[in-house]
């Protein structure tokens, strides 16, 4: 309390220090943005003030950005939203009829017919009507209903928004949350925030990291020791593993979560970033509905989308969205409730996320550069996914996955004794040892394994595939030196 | 079911309704400068568009050249965009006639609220009487409350002075923080300058105290200065906390831990749509400003387009600029639209039988005492709402004008409010007036009330 105040002289000590802080805070942790992030800032700033080094830039592979790696923007998105910033705009013929209608609806339904107001919390009603009737054309006709759709400030904003709804209970009781090993650690990050339990499930390397109901089973059999498990989060396509569920593995995993009664929150950002022969996107509601009412009606699910990825890349506008189903009408008043506290997702994401459910159609003008562009980015993806994995897969020591989707690869990577002794020493995991050392040698970031989890004794790196291809290549090879370098060096 | 309210969690279910989903639609608008730079950051192939300014192409240009692969569509650092950071630390030493600010200390955040919550939930912790408390005026602002309830914090009321224009009282925060830690842990005060929603703006006098206060008692100072660039009292200026506390000698200015708040979404601005704000933190202990950054992380990046935003809020069009003449007078349109209507949503209600306003000196709310009609309470009680929550439900209905309640922000005295937010176009404040007179004679008249 404040007895330096009552002894008269005041003692200096900060009100807020690490002893002082929410304690939960201090086990929240982000790899994507970690030590070796912070390091290749640093490097970045010393080579602009001339530092000599190996590699004239640093090639940021570690974060899902595509723009920042080149991409360039959808046309189509870009000229609606600069007509919605600045409506003086819709006068200037040289922005096709399309853009304009897209615009004028989306200005008329926000407030005062500015971007610049605060929406509802839920998000501007004729997006969530969109929304819906997108999920509808892509699910086969399976209605959707708009109140069961929240707009959220990327994905990431309302995967925290769940779970922090359906965290709750002490100590034997308290909520476990179940969700793959390896996983993205934006989920990890908010069960540790949350002080949740995590229950983790690994994913079969050997099986191009497919899950298995069978280890689903034992990890939350184990889990009941201690916990009381409540959800299953699933990441189709996998981040960062990139696999692709088949159907079957779909509906084996829903007849689990229904059997343990379980919420099911399907993380589908990537759900156009699907590369690999024999690969197809499944929505989870999809197939939660084409197994019949004893499973449609009951198993309580919610879908994540985002503008972030996909073939827009848009990570900077912050625009996403979850649609809930078979919520109980108390809970869901809860969401809402909770929703509301953050006053309501940013006005231009919920733009973009309209343009992405309401593209340019056949019958419209700039359908064809539309889709000119949207393969382009797609084909190049591919691409580059089928190159990555032959690469690795060339290199002794590296066992690279296909990449079936998404926008990474994760290899596993064999790594010398003398190699883990030493990094042991330095007090780092040896993955983190590594990716350092390619960092300091070759201008390379990557995030270690160890950041997404692994199973114990083996070692990976995620790598993002979103270079231009030459750069790409570039990297590839450079990385596939390095590996034999750095072999050589700790055998 | 298997997932039931049962289930649901207890923090959640804590947190009390609060109604601003309704909110001020009408105040939204858009600098044109604003505007033009978004629109050609968004679609570059306008940077060869003539007939916007070539000051506003520049400015997109260079924006540009900040992002990420030259794509407002990029990701950012987790704080902020570096450039725009820079940028905020300039303005702030300007505004503070010198006083330096660095960019590593300020951080942007989606609105700043989210940026409160990032402090809120670094601060909190315990259980029962050892949770942290806030100290919290009253009234305040109507999302804190519930955000309080979210990050799991005590809130400690201390009351404003009502017949003093809403000014803060030193007794009265003492008396607060020893009631206060009676029951919890008071380890923070949050105060808003100018006043939300009381409009009220300190001195310098009761800047200081404040400072003194917080310094004395230990408790890191939070200020939400988000109406800054609005004050239009007579003989009224906006003081910072931070110049305050910088002339306050290094025994104050080396050590009391502040942060304070700005955002687009304020009186001259009104970009909340875009979704961004500041903080700036002075005296944090540098490990815990790791774990700030952290925090911010999991939104991964503040929208770019509110960045963008942010800095052309701070760094304005200068003079010899082509959007010069254009912005100034946008400005000067809005500060002059809100302190005539200030004035006069004052009067006009003053006058009617039954309220009672003190004078708004800054910000973009008129709060109003309401004297109800004793059947009002007694009605309000019996459908267990407050009785200024039942008035506004009443006016919505019947004249289909909506305004806030008091009891939203906080208001515990047993005495009713109405919060009129008054950023609005001068004859929609009429219509408004205009309507409101007229339900209210009218309930006046039908229950005789109970004081003046």
């Amino acid at each position: 309390m404040s007895t330096q105040a009552v002894n008269g002289s005041v003692s200096r000590g900060k009100v807020l220090t690490l002893d002082t802080m929410n304690p939960n805070v201090k086990k929240v942790e982000y790899a994507v943005r970690g030590a070796i992030v912070q390091r290749a800032l640093q490097i970045e700033k010393e080579l602009k003030e001339g530092v000599k080094k190996p590699f004239t830039e640093v090639i940021k592979a570690n974060i899902g950005d595509a723009h920042a790696m080149g991409q360039k923007p959808i046309t189509f998105l870009r000229q609606v939203l600069a007509l919605c910033s600045y409506p003086a705009l819709l006068e200037d013929n040289k922005f096709p009829e399309d853009a304009k209608q897209r615009a004028r609806r989306i200005l008329a339904a926000c407030g005062g017919h500015s971007i610049g107001a605060y929406s509802a919390s839920q998000g501007i009603e004729c997006i969530r009507q969109d929304v819906s009737r997108y999920i509808e054309k892509r699910d086969g006709g399976i209605p959707s209903n708009p109140d069961n759709i929240y707009l959220s400030t990327g994905a990431s904003d309302a995967i925290v928004t769940m779970l922090k709804l359906l965290v709750c209970g002490e100590g034997h009781d308290r909520t476990g949350v179940m969700i793959s090993i390896p996983q993205y650690p934006l989920y990890s990050a908010a069960l540790a925030d949350l002080a949740a339990v995590q229950i983790s499930y690994y994913l079969d390397e050997d099986k191009c990291w497919s899950l298995d109901v069978t280890e689903l089973k034992r990890a939350v059999t184990a889990a009941r020791q201690h916990c009381n498990p409540r959800v299953l989060c699933i990441i189709n396509p996998g981040n960062p593993t990139g696999q692709v569920q088949s159907r079957q593995c779909i509906e084996d995993v829903i007849r689990f979560a229904k059997e343990e009664h379980l919420f099911v929150m399907a993380d589908e950002v990537y759900q156009d970033n699907v590369y690999a022969e024999g690969c197809k996107f499944h929505s989870f509601k999809k197939v939660l509905f084409e197994m019949g009412p004893e499973y449609s009606s009951t198993v309580e699910m919610a879908s994540f989308h985002s503008t972030s990825k996909c073939y827009m890349g848009e990570c900077g506008f912050r625009g996403g969205y979850m649609e809930v189903i078979n919520m109980d009408p108390e809970v869901k008043a809860q969401l809402t409730k909770l929703v509301s506290v953050r006053l309501c997702p940013p006005v231009t994401g919920q733009a973009l996320l309209d343009l992405v459910v309401n593209p340019p159609q056949p019958d419209e003008p700039s359908y064809s550069m539309f889709m000119k562009e949207r393969t382009e980015v797609l084909a190049a993806l591919a691409e580059k996914a089928r190159l990555t994995e032959k690469t690795f897969n060339t290199v002794p020591g590296i066992i690279c996955n296909p990449v079936q989707g998404a926008m990474y690869t994760f290899p596993r990577i064999t790594l010398p004794q003398k190699c883990i002794d030493t990094a042991k020493e330095e007090g780092l995991a040896p993955d983190m040892f590594y990716c350092m050392r390619l960092l300091e040698e070759e201008g390379i970031c990557l995030v270690p394994g160890s950041g997404f989890g692994q199973r114990e004794g083996t070692f990976h790196f995620r790598m993002t595939i979103l270079p231009p291809t030459e750069k790409l290549k570039d990297v590839l090879q450079k990385i596939r030196d390095f590996h034999v370098r750095f072999t050589k060096q700790f055998s | 079911m298997m997932s039931s309210l049962k289930h649901v969690n207890p923090t959640v279910k804590g947190i009390k309704e609060s109604a601003h989903s309704v909110l001020q639609s009408l105040a939204a608008h858009v600098t044109q400068e604003i505007a033009q730079v978004l629109a050609v950051c968004l679609h570059p192939e306008l940077l060869g568009n003539k007939t916007l300014p070539l000051d506003v192409r520049l400015r997109a240009q260079r924006l540009l050249e900040v992002c990420e692969g030259g794509s407002v569509g990029s990701y950012t650092d987790s704080s902020g965009i570096p450039h725009i950071r820079q940028s905020i630390a300039d303005f702030i030493i300007r505004r503070d006639v010198g006083v330096p600010s660095y960019a590593n200390n300020v951080f942007i955040s989606a609105g700043s609220q989210k940026g409160l919550m990032v402090i809120l939930k670094l601060l909190a912790s315990g259980e029962g009487d050892t949770q942290t408390g806030v100290l919290t005026p009253m009234p305040c602002p109507h999302t804190l409350p519930t955000l309080l309830d979210d990050a799991g914090m005590t809130l400690v009321p201390y009351q404003l002075m009502e017949d003093q224009g809403w000014a803060v009282d030193l007794s009265e925060l003492h008396r607060a923080l020893k009631c206060g830690r009676g029951h919890c842990n008071p380890r923070a005060i949050y105060i808003s300058n100018p006043g939300n929603p009381t409009g009220h703006v300190q001195d310098w006098k009761s800047i200081e105290e404040v400072i003194r206060f917080a310094a004395a008692e230990r408790l890191l100072l939070m200020v939400d200065e988000v109406y800054q660039d609005s004050v239009y009292g007579q003989g009224k200026e906006f003081l910072s906390y931070k110049r305050v506390l910088f002339e306050m000698g290094k025994e104050y200015s080396e050590t009391v831990e502040l942060v304070s708040f700005h955002s687009l979404s304020s009186a001259c601005m009104g970009e909340c749509g875009l979704r961004a704000g500041y903080m700036e933190l002075v005296n944090m202990d540098p490990e815990v400003m790791y774990f700030v950054d952290t925090m911010l992380c999991t939104d991964i990046s503040t929208p770019v387009t509110g960045q963008l935003a942010l800095d052309l809020m701070v760094k304005p069009p200068k003079p010899g600029d082509h959007s010069y003449d254009t912005y100034t007078q946008e400005i000067l349109l809005i500060r002059a639209t809100l302190s005539q209507n200030a004035q006069r949503a004052h009067e006009f209600l003053n006058d009617l039988p039954g309220m009672s306003s003190q004078p708004a000196m800054g910000g973009i709310y008129l709060y109003s005492r309401l004297h109800l009609p004793s059947d009002i309470i007694q009605k309000a009680k019996i459908v267990e709402v407050e009785a200024d929550v039942l008035y506004c439900q009443m006016l919505l209905e019947e004249e289909g004008v909506f305004l806030g309640a008091g009891c939203q922000n906080g208001e515990t005295t047993g005495n009713h409010y109405l919060r009129l937010c008054i950023l609005v176009p001068t004859d929609t404040l009429e219509k408004v007036l205009a309507q409101l007179a007229s339900f209210h004679l009218r309930l006046i008249d039908k229950h005789p009330p109970t004081d003046r």
